[in-house]
């Protein structure tokens, strides 16, 4: 009761002036925790109930770390760590688990998941750090450079970027974009590998240009959000100094919001790592660990992320050999996608102290 | 002449005000940056319109209206292949179970979570829950749910084999999931509308006696509609996208097969598949390998896309101001003008 009394005793001016200031426009949670005392017993209730639907998510997602690890097991206990090693043909593998006949001199769960984590890695990386440059310079076109009338364009364009379903891009990159640059492969490319590895225009290539457009969107979005969240006065302050927009951009804009920017590129990092549909129809379909000795060759081998082999693999039934590997690729991506949601809440914690809401 | 010198003299003046924003004195290194943005901005723009209009043309040379009201069918010759009626339905019942079941559990948590939050490390751990939900790639939120939904105390969700295992796939196990994938979004979008909305608002209807439930369903929710609305519109197009948890979980049968003799119950504990399946399916990627009934699925995929796009604009104002951003303030603003 006191606490509520000395709530009430602060100036009026001075809680409107929290409520105003638009670098803590967070709603002051003092003001209602002061009234939660009087809450009768129908108010209780509702808050109980909403409660437990959110401890219920909580469950959940606590039941699905432990029901995945527990079925990915078994192939994790009979590789050891050499799962993630490299070693012999993992889809040769995989087709002695679908056949159930074990690999000479190997058990039936052996597999050495390196070339698709290789894919993975490759495709992923590929496609952030383009899309890091690309989505930056596009921000910046967004909210400083872009006439009204573009302006008003470019969002909705992105938010439609955002929408397309990832069959779609799918689809465009097996039909429209890998004939083309199976157009670029030349024939002698074609035979130096020829005894290795068939080159096609599902390749290491257009699964990263396609997962590019895939993950711009996000990244412009969140750093377009950020740029715009910049205080004017700093960059006032820049300007009045005499430098230019340009320089004021880079030194001031660009720097208040690198920590959204970075969280932006772990997002986009963890959707380029689950997107399993587009990369299982263009990326080759081929656990092949591209080599990159082998020139500009490299670029147009295929490959096969650990996403889209789960697509590839999955046969329906959810014991046995493969599922168990399915279960223990998944496993790799959770606790992959867990981290990486962890790195970009880390990421944006600086921006809490300029006070931006990004 | 002294007279037009005159007149002509404060147009001179006008002419000094401050010259348009030049990117002639810049070093040569910023134009680059310049221009180079202008590249990028019109990039992104051209991309969009070249997959738009790709998959309109294509779309349009290879849709028939019979496509509409023909069950697919298996058959090496495309003309007998049937059209995409199954799909479609399968989108439409998949989206309207997903968005039924995340639609008010995801208003409820984030009303929570704003609203009462407390223990505040219980809110904390369900903020991360969230997080991880957002984060997890669908085909693992898909293949985790082929691992509950085919537990067999829940197999009177979905088919109960011949042997006695349960399949696990079903509209109902799809549904669920994809209410999952919807969840980040309509929590997201009531969070951040609700942590806008003034204290006032609030303090106004306490101070009517009225208690925080009340509140929040007579006061704060309806303030927060047009924010609500785009949340469950996202959600519905991240359902209606995604292929992993059809593939999965509903099966990707070529037609909806109705488990058990209930009319509606038996469809929604049966396989089926949808029109993002269906494509995948009739893609070089999939069995079917059709690329003209691949390319008018898509194209119908495309239409929703856009329209659910469209809504979403409409919803959020992009073009208007932050008055119409924000309805709860012009609102506000009538029912507190006489307090002023």
């Amino acid at each position: 009761m006191g606490h509520q009394a000395r709530q009430q005793d602060r100036p009026l001016d001075r809680q409107l002036q929290l409520d105003s200031d638009p670098l803590t426009a967070v709603p002051s949670r003092s003001l209602h925790r002061a009234r939660r005392g009087t809450g009768a017993n129908p108010d209780r209730r509702a808050e109980l109930t909403l409660g437990a639907l959110a401890v219920a998510l909580l469950a959940l997602i606590g039941v699905m770390a432990v029901t995945v690890a527990i079925n990915a097991w078994p192939s994790f206990s009979a590789n050891g760590l050499n799962w993630f090693a490299s070693g012999g043909d993992v889809d040769a593998q995989l087709r002695a688990m679908q056949e159930g006949r074990p690999l000479p001199g190997h058990a039936l769960l052996y597999f050495r998941a390196w070339p698709l984590i290789w894919g993975t890695l490759l495709t992923t990386l590929g496609a952030v750090v383009i899309a890091l440059f690309v989505s930056t310079l596009a921000a910046i076109f967004l909210t400083e450079f872009a006439p009204m009338p573009v302006r008003r364009v470019l969002r909705p364009v992105v938010r439609l970027l955002a929408a397309v379903p990832s069959v779609v891009y799918g689809l465009i990159g097996i039909l429209a974009i890998a004939p083309w640059i199976e157009g670029l492969i030349g024939n002698g490319r074609r035979q130096s590998v020829i005894y290795v590895v068939q080159l096609n225009g599902a390749n290491l290539t257009t699964a990263t240009l396609i997962l590019t457009v895939m993950i711009l969107p996000i990244m412009v979005a969140i750093s377009a959000n950020a740029l715009e969240a910049v205080p004017v006065s700093w960059r006032e302050g820049s300007a009045a100094l005499g430098v230019n927009r340009w320089r004021t951009i880079w030194r001031v804009s660009l720097r208040t919001a690198r920590p959204a920017i970075a969280a932006a590129t772990v997002l986009a990092t963890a959707r380029a790592l689950g997107e399993a549909i587009m990369l299982a129809m263009v990326s080759g379909g081929r656990g092949f660990a591209a080599n990159p000795l082998d020139g500009l060759t490299f670029l147009f081998e295929p490959a096969q992320p650990l996403a889209a082999t789960i697509v590839r693999e999955f046969g329906g039934q959810s014991t046995g050999p493969i599922p168990h590997t399915i279960y223990a690729i998944a496993a790799v991506l959770l606790f992959s996608a867990a981290m990486l949601s962890l790195a970009a809440w880390a990421a944006k914690q600086p921006l809490k102290r300029y006070g931006i809401r990004a | 002449m002294e007279t037009a010198e005159l007149l002509a003299a404060p147009e001179r003046r006008v002419a000094l005000r401050p010259p348009r924003d030049s990117t002639r004195s810049w070093p040569l290194i910023d134009r680059i940056g310049y221009w180079l943005c202008w590249v990028t901005g019109i990039g992104l723009c051209v991309i969009a319109l070249a997959i738009v209009l790709f998959m309109f043309i294509k779309g349009l040379s290879f849709l028939r209206p019979a496509l509409f009201v023909q069950s697919p069918a298996p058959s090496l010759h495309q003309d007998q292949a049937g059209g995409f009626l199954d799909p479609i339905l399968g989108t439409l019942i998949l989206t309207a179970l997903g968005t039924l079941i995340a639609a008010p559990t995801g208003v409820a948590i984030a009303a929570w979570l704003t609203e009462y939050g407390r223990p505040s490390w219980l809110a904390r751990a369900v903020e991360s829950a969230i997080e991880m939900i957002a984060g997890a790639p669908s085909i693992v939120l898909a293949i985790f749910g082929l691992l509950i939904f085919a537990q067999g105390f829940l197999g009177f969700l979905s088919q109960t084999a011949s042997n006695g295992s349960v399949t696990g796939q079903s509209f109902f196990a799809a549904g669920a999931i994809m209410a999952l994938l919807a969840l980040p979004l309509i929590i997201g979008s009531t969070r951040e509308a609700l942590a806008q909305l003034p204290d006032r608002l609030r303090e106004g209807s306490w101070a009517l006696g009225k208690n925080r439930a009340t509140t929040i369903r007579h006061v704060l929710l309806p303030a927060i509609r047009p924010s609500i609305a785009s949340g469950i519109v996202l959600g519905m197009g991240r359902i209606i996208g995604d292929t992993a948890i059809v593939t999965i979980l509903l099966g990707a049968t070529l037609k909806t097969e109705a488990v058990g003799g209930a009319p509606i119950l038996g469809n929604l504990r049966g396989t089926g598949s949808t029109l993002t399946s269906y494509v995948f399916a009739n893609s070089p990627a999939g069995e079917g390998n059709a690329h003209e009934k691949a390319y008018a699925a898509a194209f119908v995929l495309m239409l929703i896309v856009l329209v659910l796009n469209a809504i979403v604009t409409r919803l959020t104002g992009d073009r208007a101001s932050a008055e119409e951003r924000r309805p709860w303030r012009s609102r506000l603003r009538r029912v507190t003008a006489w307090t002023r």
